[in-house]
């Protein structure tokens, strides 16, 4: 391919990048509506259902990492109908900085540890 | 081009790609609250090969960069991640260059998007959840500019090395 092909198509591109980002928007869209307030804070580790709690009641619960043994820890906080990790001793504490979540499907991700903190209907 | 030259010049190649991984990992995230969200320098490496020589040096050196960044510093969760994104971006990668519908910068495009897509159905498999699929609609928007990025870059060491043959 010359290279005056591999630079100069920027029509496409354009189209291209428009495609992918309305495709984006629309199921952003569609998230974001269907999205009704949740009922419970769900919590697997490893896929195994280990915690679940309504919402309406405020709790504080230590869940255990996949890796149990080595210390994983995240602390689950549910406060005035949301439910956030307050604290978690995972190396890049990405669930830590995850805003609160209160809608069904929302989730916080541990990856680390393998925790996955959901909101459910029933 | 001789087989000490092919050598050479994967070697070459595989470490600029590892160094510039090294770098984006010392980078700090840029919205932590969505892991994920990156340029993805290692891709300028991978998208320039393709461009300047072939797929398969393309393949071999992103391969070679996967495998010793997750021996260096990853795990192999971090590497089944890793080669995900890094097979499905370039071989989408590799197919739309050979459509000559898109320029560096589209195909780029495509390899950034693809490269979250791919990282999220291993997420989906690794964590047996399918609602982080929701992320996708986030991490499309910063792979399409990942991607004008990585690919413009891409363009530029093209240009500048326009009169370098190899072959």
């Amino acid at each position: 391919m010359s290279i005056k092909k591999a630079l100069l198509n920027h029509k496409n591109d354009i189209l291209l990048a428009t495609g992918i980002l309305l495709l984006a928007a629309i199921c952003f869209l569609i998230f974001s509506f269907s999205m009704k307030e949740g009922k419970y804070a769900l919590v697997t580790v490893d896929g195994e259902q280990v915690y679940k709690h309504s919402l309406n009641e405020d709790d504080e619960t230590v869940i255990l990492g996949a890796n149990s043994s080595s210390g994983e820890q995240n602390v689950l906080v549910i406060k005035d109908g949301k439910a956030f990790v307050k604290s978690a001793n995972c190396p890049d504490k990405i669930c830590v900085s995850h805003r609160k979540i209160s809608k069904t499907g929302e989730t916080i991700v541990c990856l680390p540890h393998k925790v996955v903190v959901s909101v459910v209907e029933e | 081009m001789k087989k000490i030259h092919k050598i050479t010049f994967i070697s070459i190649f595989a470490a600029f790609a590892m160094v510039l991984s090294y770098v984006e990992m010392m980078l700090p995230p840029i919205w932590s609250a969505v892991p994920g969200i990156k340029v993805g320098l290692p891709n300028v490496i991978i998208i320039f090969v393709l461009y300047k020589l072939s797929f398969k040096y393309a393949a071999f050196i992103s391969l070679l960069r996967v495998f010793a960044v997750a021996l260096l510093f990853g795990n192999v969760l971090t590497l089944s991640y890793s080669i995900a994104g890094a097979v499905i971006s370039l071989t989408l990668m590799w197919l739309l260059k050979k459509t000559s519908l898109f320029s560096m910068v589209g195909v780029s495009i495509a390899g950034g998007v693809s490269h979250n897509l791919g990282q999220i159905i291993v997420a989906m498999i690794v964590m047996q959840t399918k609602e982080i699929g929701y992320y996708m609609a986030i991490l499309a928007v910063s792979g399409v500019l990942a991607g004008i990025v990585i690919g413009l870059i891409g363009a530029m060491l093209l240009k500048y090395t326009q009169k370098i043959k190899i072959k």
